[in-house]
């Protein structure tokens, strides 16, 4: 923290980072849309779809649309195993798309075929291209059916195992955000919110002149090779007590968990974004909060100064836990995606021979995620300290690795 | 229950283990250790009874062992109790001082320490001690004795200690079920700093940390009095659990595994360095590297100590204990455990010896006797107290907050 305050009266805009913002899929290309204002004038768009229709209307520059002649135009069908094999197909492309970026944003809505499918293998590829890859996704309802449940766990599996940070968003627990008069659009609109208030908050922290910098290198750091599985929380309040209002709000996010996720967390970053007014107490009392909250893990911390805020405060807030998910998901997430996934031809040829035979494709159910045993302590009253619990091995918990 | 009898009992219901110690009082009130038992502890988890047969059947097989080794029959006994629903705080009680003359009473002092005791418990939870720390007349602190003394307002800052009266109650009504009185309950924290301290040690301000198999139990004396207490409920228990997740054995294997290879810090050696586990039949089931194992148990055992040593910070007693910390209970049997303490809490740390006590060096050396031998030690001090001054009684009870007690 100290280097940052020293090095930050002489900001250096040389090493703006080149983001480009991925919309993969038509809830990932309809996110695009609000983003694309003045403020990430600096960003440039790709979307990615497999039905040529939701392009219309969009601001990106640059669109990819797959397609094979087998499909016949009826793109990926809400099948993520087509979505994938027109990725896997057209791999390079993606790459090329992604050469010469520093991160890259990737927005989809899990579930169906194109976000759950192509969207890890656009991580994959911009991996490969050399990027740091952030996804933010969002889960589907859960009146929307088993299945887009199952494919968009599945695709959220994989996309975590190639990508440097998953931010996700369960839609189903808006339902705690929205009430009974909210329209669906509205909900959308809430939802939409809120991923790109995340992409905000990062984009932000990249490219804005901090106090307190937070360096690209800092937030690379964060993710790099973490695989972690991010919450996230955008609050801002304003007036006299903000700072306390703000660490409220924190503490009851609902996307935190109402403050779980921090003290499950091994690593989190703060951005405090405010007006000239921005005081030396009020980071403190935000940070002191947080500090409390997360216990033992590694806090990065940024402050910035937007005249433009006037007398609010904002705190956007990413906590990364280790990602202790079944490891054999995992891996075969990763076979998959490292292109043993079945070609074109091999799924359509799946697919005919199923549709004749009239047969179920057998859905491999997946537990809840990450259960980690307790042992003997399984059918004890909890120890919980500070919102951690202590019955859990240490080493789980601090994520230390051992080999 | 109180005749002339000398024999004093000390009985520790612990997670992985049942201790007795018997003791015997002599005419000018010397403490001889004379008997004790022990037996391993089935049906209780994280100090608390989660089996009352087995742990009857247990608790049979210690004290039978105590009464051979003592040739004496037990009849009544000091029980410890612990457990993670023990808290313990301070509280300051208040009392105009309303005589003419301005003299402070023992009348008065009753008072103070009665608004004191009266504090918001939870409902259901009751007080298992309330021990006096120090009195202040008129903002004078570090009154000892404040009566005859002059003042208006009389001051009185207590340790209370309190926990769930239910489970509290369990315990008791186990050991009474196999005919035994209780004299009294203490709480394990208390019993082991009792044992280890000696007064000088207590002045200068000291941490006791009692690592058992299920709770880890922590005192702070200062200045003379006790200043903070606590339990958490971690311990052996949780380090061989550890192991068996991390290791990927049997929990019993991973017990033995601990005690034959265990350390808290990662020792150079043990780096790299693989056992093979076999079968009973000589056949290898598996390869373990010994230094994962001592990564996993350092990583419990340090943030057992982490979360003891920030709990000080925010009562702001670190810089209070100049006698240093003293180690204890069956965990601080770990090589390297005082090393990895001193790491943490920066300060001189030792293995608690039972002082000022006499008898058999077997239970005095080893570590897991301690909390039973300070029981021993507390039922002395109670009967000597009572030999003195049989007409205080009642002052007494006060002062170690009787439990069994109706309370008003």
């Amino acid at each position: 923290m100290e280097n940052d305050l020293s090095s930050s009266p002489t900001p250096e805009p040389a090493a703006a980072p080149v983001v480009r913002i991925f919309g993969v899929g038509n809830a990932g290309i309809a996110l695009l849309g609000p983003l694309a204002t003045s403020e990430f004038a600096a960003a440039q768009f790709a979307a990615i779809n497999t039905d040529a229709g939701a392009f219309a209307g969009s601001p990106a520059t640059v669109k990819i649309h797959l397609e094979n002649k087998l499909f016949r135009g009826l793109g990926s069908g809400g099948d993520p195993d087509r979505g994938r094999a027109l990725a896997e197909e057209q791999f390079s492309t993606l790459k090329n798309a992604c050469e010469g970026a520093n991160v890259v944003f990737i927005l989809a809505g899990l579930g169906g075929g194109a976000g759950s499918g192509i969207s890890p293998v656009l991580a994959k590829a911009a991996h490969e291209a050399g990027a740091l890859v952030l996804a933010f996704v969002t889960l589907p309802f859960d009146c929307e059916g088993n299945r887009r449940e199952a494919q968009a766990q599945q695709g959220l599996e994989q996309l975590k195992a190639v990508a440097d940070g998953v931010i996700c968003l369960p839609s189903q627990r808006i339902f705690k955000l929205i009430d009974e008069n909210t329209s669906l659009l509205e909900t959308f609109r809430v939802i939409g919110g809120f991923l790109l208030e995340g992409v905000r908050g990062v984009w932000q922290l990249l490219t804005r002149p901090g106090l307190i910098q937070v360096h690209f290198a800092d937030l690379c750091a964060f993710l790099r090779d973490r695989h972690a599985e991010n919450a996230f929380a955008f609050v801002e309040a304003a007036g006299a007590g903000r700072a306390r209002e703000v660490v409220e709000s924190i503490l009851a996010h609902p996307l935190l968990d109402e403050g779980h996720a921090l003290a499950e967390s091994d690593a989190v970053l703060v951005s405090l974004t405010a007006g000239k007014d921005l005081t030396m107490a009020e980071i403190h009392r935000v940070m002191d909060q947080v500090k409390r909250q997360c216990g033992h893990a590694q806090i990065i911390m940024g402050a910035a100064v937007d005249t433009a805020l006037k007398d609010k405060l904002c705190v956007a807030i990413i906590a990364a836990r280790q990602n202790v998910a079944p490891t054999n998901v995992t891996a075969r997430a990763e076979t998959h995606v490292a292109g043993t996934a079945p070609g074109v031809r091999e799924v359509m040829v799946a697919r005919t021979q199923r549709s004749r035979r009239g047969m179920v494709k057998p859905v491999q159910t997946q537990l809840p995620l990450t259960i980690v045993s307790k042992g003997r302590f399984d059918k004890s009253e909890p120890t919980k300290h500070n919102g951690e619990d202590l019955d859990v091995p240490t080493f789980l918990r601090r994520g230390v690795p051992l080999n | 229950m109180f005749d002339d009898s000398n024999i004093i009992a000390g009985l520790e219901i612990g997670t992985s283990k049942i201790c007795v110690v018997v003791g015997e009082q002599n005419a000018d009130g010397a403490l001889n250790i004379i008997g004790l038992g022990q037996a391993r502890s089935r049906g209780v988890r994280k100090g608390e009874i989660i089996n009352p047969e087995q742990v009857e059947e247990d608790l049979r097989a210690a004290m039978f062992e105590a009464e051979q080794m003592a040739d004496v029959e037990i009849r009544s006994v000091y029980l410890g109790v612990s457990g993670g629903h023990i808290r313990g705080f301070n509280n300051r009680g208040v009392h105009p001082v309303v005589s003419a003359d301005r003299e402070i009473s023992a009348e008065d002092v009753e008072d103070v320490v009665k608004n004191a005791k009266a504090i918001n418990l939870p409902a259901e939870n009751t007080v298992v001690h309330a021990v006096r720390q120090h009195f202040f007349v008129d903002g004078q602190d570090g009154v000892m004795n404040p009566v005859g003394m002059l003042g208006a307002r009389l001051e009185v800052d207590m340790h209370v200690i309190h926990g769930h009266a239910n489970r509290l109650q369990n315990v008791v009504r186990l050991v009474r079920a196999t005919s035994l009185e209780v004299d009294d309950v203490v709480f394990n924290g208390i019993a082991t700093a009792l044992a280890l301290l000696s007064n000088e040690q207590k002045e200068l301000g000291a941490l006791v940390i009692d690592i058992g198999g299920g709770t880890t139990e922590y005192v702070v004396y200062s200045n003379g009095v006790i200043r903070h207490s606590g339990v958490l409920a971690v311990g052996g228990d949780h380090v061989s659990n550890d192991l068996a997740y991390g290791l990927k054995v049997p929990l019993s294997r991973a017990e033995k595994l601990k005690i034959e290879y265990g350390s808290a810090l990662v020792t150079d050696a043990a780096k790299g360095q693989t056992i093979s586990l076999t079968n009973e039949l000589g056949l290898e089931l598996k390869r373990i590297n010994v230094g994962h194992l001592q990564r996993i148990m350092s990583l419990r055992l340090e943030e057992i100590f982490q979360l003891i040593a920030q709990d000080l910070e925010r009562a702001g007693l670190t810089d209070y204990l100049r006698a240093g910390v003293f180690l204890c209970g069956g965990g601080s049997r770990v090589p390297g455990l005082v090393p990895l303490a001193e790491n943490v809490f920066q300060m001189n740390v030792a293995p608690g010896h039972a002082a000022a006590i006499s008898g058999l060096t077997a239970a005095l050396e080893q570590p897991e006797f301690a909390t039973a031998i300070g029981l021993v030690k507390f039922g002395s001090l109670k009967l000597r107290k009572r030999a003195a001054r049989p007409g205080l009684a009642t002052n007494l009870k006060e002062a170690f907050g009787k439990f069994f007690a109706p309370r008003n």
